[in-house]
């Protein structure tokens, strides 16, 4: 249910609709071939709504208008102002075309109105041009962003990136781990599985903080080395707040999740299969890349779709741990909600995000199926 | 998993790398949490070993309890310094945090139950998709489901109450509860409700007398799940708590983001050790369990 608000917001533009709903009206007849700019009417009702209008629906109103073209923000506010004015003094104009051309020259800029014409629908796909880089232009064509307004593309392609890294790092760390778990006893396999659950039991800030700690300019392991002599003392490696650091630290964090269902596959395969293998003459190398590997494969899809749908959407340690370019998309999607308050891409980044996550739960389901999930 | 008398040298070169490479992953996951536990007992107000603390022999003056008397709010002279300000919002989030999960941990455990109960009977219909539409939570990254529930939550108001982040918790949780049962239950014998009941036990009799003393570790681990999750859950409580719900993760988060100060450590050794309580009664429910339906240590 909370997704499915979020999808409509994601399109939704009704708002600003119910706020100019005569001026909108009046618009869409202006015929934009041959007038340069629009009717009389049109200039008739956006004053007659921004004098009788709702003060914070109008204000609501004003900050869609801004992602639309930056500068309708302050120009409204600035004829509102004349407007009360006049209508306070009961004066009204003959012509508020030329009224509202005189408080300010740029009611007579086309561009405005062009990019009024955006709005005038009660659903919009903007949000969805804007999360990938794309914006509007003034016959409302899908046209590129200008070049410094241009993050989400590169944010996008960053976190696929890193979300890949993680989970093959993950893979080449856990999957000798759980093979190693798999096959010892299990009185010491259950000792030495404590090592995985006790970080998958520990709060996700803890372990962030520790890996701060950790890798810091005065942290633990910059002062190992210099101790060992391998670095010197000014030249301490920067490990956090980039993305070297987010990416040990989302591996340390995600490892737990690749090696707990590779360890619950790998425990029910039989140790004859090798031996019978290497009876019938393999080396161990091909006995294990022909008859161990294969039977993995269901351990190795689900742990690697696992950590490869976490990752996509982590937020919290590339935050604190990425610095400035470690950030991923899910940083966006909070500082849009959080700070900026553009509910809409918001919801659009998300529904993106939430479109790469249901490519992969169906994948997992036809591989693994998704009542297999193992918790230990 | 030993090996071989026969093996070659070359084997056993490949054997002992392989150990040497579990031991070092090992230690990649395990060390980061035992580094922070000395260094909360630090007397410099950096997060970092000082001299004194690996000095030999050790030196007392560098130990100290000082950031731990500033987490309970202790706002003594020797105890606040000047990066870091004296303040009980630690034990406040301290307080949310607990009323928060403890809350959020009975319905969901409840809920969860029920669900996993409903799921695990034979002739279900549309087992597939319930089962998928109450796991969602824990596939969709949080971020999503945060953002999702804040803007439907902002149009029902509730928004920063601890009515909505207890329901938001309840849904994160709920899921893990469904798992852990569920589990449980493969074991159960459902004719021992059929025995039940045709000694004339009502349902509800019949849950509580019957299924629920046998399936109870499955319920209790499943309620240290869900306590974990929402004890933990900061992305939420981020968006949709305002101060008054300041929970622990909350505040550590504005810690680390704003003043890097020891006294995150403190907390951080506190959640570890809280940690290890919870990971120890799992595993003993589990091995309970397990001896339960025979299945002997190998």
């Amino acid at each position: 249910m909370p997704i499915g608000d979020m999808l409509l917001r994601s399109v939704d533009d009704s708002q600003i609709n119910t706020v100019f709903p005569n001026t909108f009206e009046e618009y869409k007849k202006w015929d934009k071939e041959k007038d340069e700019l629009p009717p009389e009417e049109v200039y008739k009702a956006l004053f007659q709504e921004l004098a009788y209008g709702d003060k914070i629906q109008v204000g609501r109103a004003l900050t869609r208008m801004n992602y639309s073209k930056s500068g309708w923000k302050s120009l409204i506010k600035k004829t509102s102002r004349e407007i009360k004015k006049v209508v306070k003094k009961e004066e009204f104009p003959d012509s508020y075309k030329e009224f509202l051309i005189e408080t300010n020259e740029k009611w007579a800029d086309p561009t405005y109105w062009y990019a009024m014409g955006q709005m005038v629908n009660n659903q919009t796909s903007i949000y969805y041009w804007n999360a990938i880089d794309r914006t509007f232009d003034q016959e409302l064509n899908v046209v590129q962003q200008d070049e410094d307004r241009r993050v989400y593309v590169q944010t996008w392609l960053k976190t696929l990136k890193v979300s890949i890294y993680v989970t093959v790092f993950c893979l080449i760390l856990g999957f000798p781990v759980a093979h190693l778990l798999a096959n010892l006893p299990l009185r010491y396999s259950n000792l030495l599985m404590i090592f995985v659950l006790l970080p998958f039991w520990t709060s996700l800030l803890v372990r962030t903080t520790a890996w701060i700690v950790m890798l810091q300019q005065k942290g633990v392991i910059n002062g190992v080395l210099v101790w060992l002599g391998i670095l010197s003392d000014d030249g301490r490696i920067a490990m956090v707040y980039n993305e070297t650091g987010t990416l040990i630290a989302m591996t340390q964090i995600l490892l737990p999740f690749m090696i707990l269902p590779l360890y619950s596959v790998m425990r029910v395969i039989p140790k004859s299969h090798m031996r019978a293998a290497q009876n019938l003459g393999a080396k161990p190398a091909m006995a294990f890349w022909r008859v161990y590997l294969p039977q993995t494969i269901p351990g190795m899809s689900a742990g690697g779709l696992l950590v490869f749908v976490l990752a996509i959407g982590y937020f919290i340690t590339p935050e604190l741990v990425g610095g400035k370019d470690g950030k991923l998309i899910g940083s966006w999607i909070a500082y849009h909600l959080k700070t900026t308050l553009n509910w809409g891409l918001t919801a659009a980044l998300g529904a993106i995000l939430l479109g790469f996550m249901l490519i992969f739960y169906w994948l997992y389901n036809k591989i693994v199926g998704i009542d297999n999930i193992k918790l230990g | 998993m030993a090996l071989p008398t026969y093996a070659t040298p070359i084997q056993r070169t490949y054997y002992y790398a392989y150990l040497f490479f579990c031991a070092v992953v090992f230690f990649f996951l395990i060390a980061p949490l035992i580094a922070i536990v000395p260094i909360s007992f630090s007397v410099s107000p950096f997060m970092v070993f000082t001299e004194g603390m690996l000095a030999w022999p050790p030196e007392p003056e560098a130990w100290s309890l000082r950031w731990y008397r500033n987490m309970i709010g202790d706002c003594s002279a020797e105890v606040v310094s000047s990066t870091v300000p004296c303040s009980t919002k630690w034990m406040k989030g301290t307080v949310n945090s607990f009323y928060i999960g403890i809350i959020a941990t009975f319905i969901a455990t409840v809920l969860g139950t029920m669900a996993a109960l409903g799921l695990s009977r034979p002739h279900m219909p549309y087992k597939a998709l319930i089962m998928s539409i109450l796991i969602s939570p824990m596939i969709v990254p949080l971020i999503i489901t945060a953002a999702g529930m804040f803007f439907f939550y902002a149009r029902i108001n509730l928004v920063y109450t601890f009515t909505g982040v207890i329901l938001a918790h309840v849904a994160l949780a709920t899921p893990f509860v469904v798992i852990t049962v569920t589990a449980t239950l493969v074991g159960f014998d459902m004719n021992m409700v059929k025995a039940a009941q045709s000694l004339g036990a009502k349902p509800m009799r019949t849950f509580f007398k019957v299924i629920m003393p046998l399936i109870l570790p499955g319920i209790i681990s499943g309620a240290l799940f869900a306590f974990i999750t929402s004890f933990d859950e900061v992305v939420i409580v981020m968006f949709m708590a305002s101060i008054d719900q300041l929970t622990i993760p909350k505040q550590m988060w504005a810690g680390i983001r704003q003043e890097i100060s020891p006294v995150i450590l403190c907390m951080a050794t506190c959640l570890v050790i809280l940690s290890i309580v919870l990971l120890t009664t799992v595993e003993l429910l589990r091995r309970r369990a397990e001896r339960l339906r025979g299945i002997k240590a190998r």
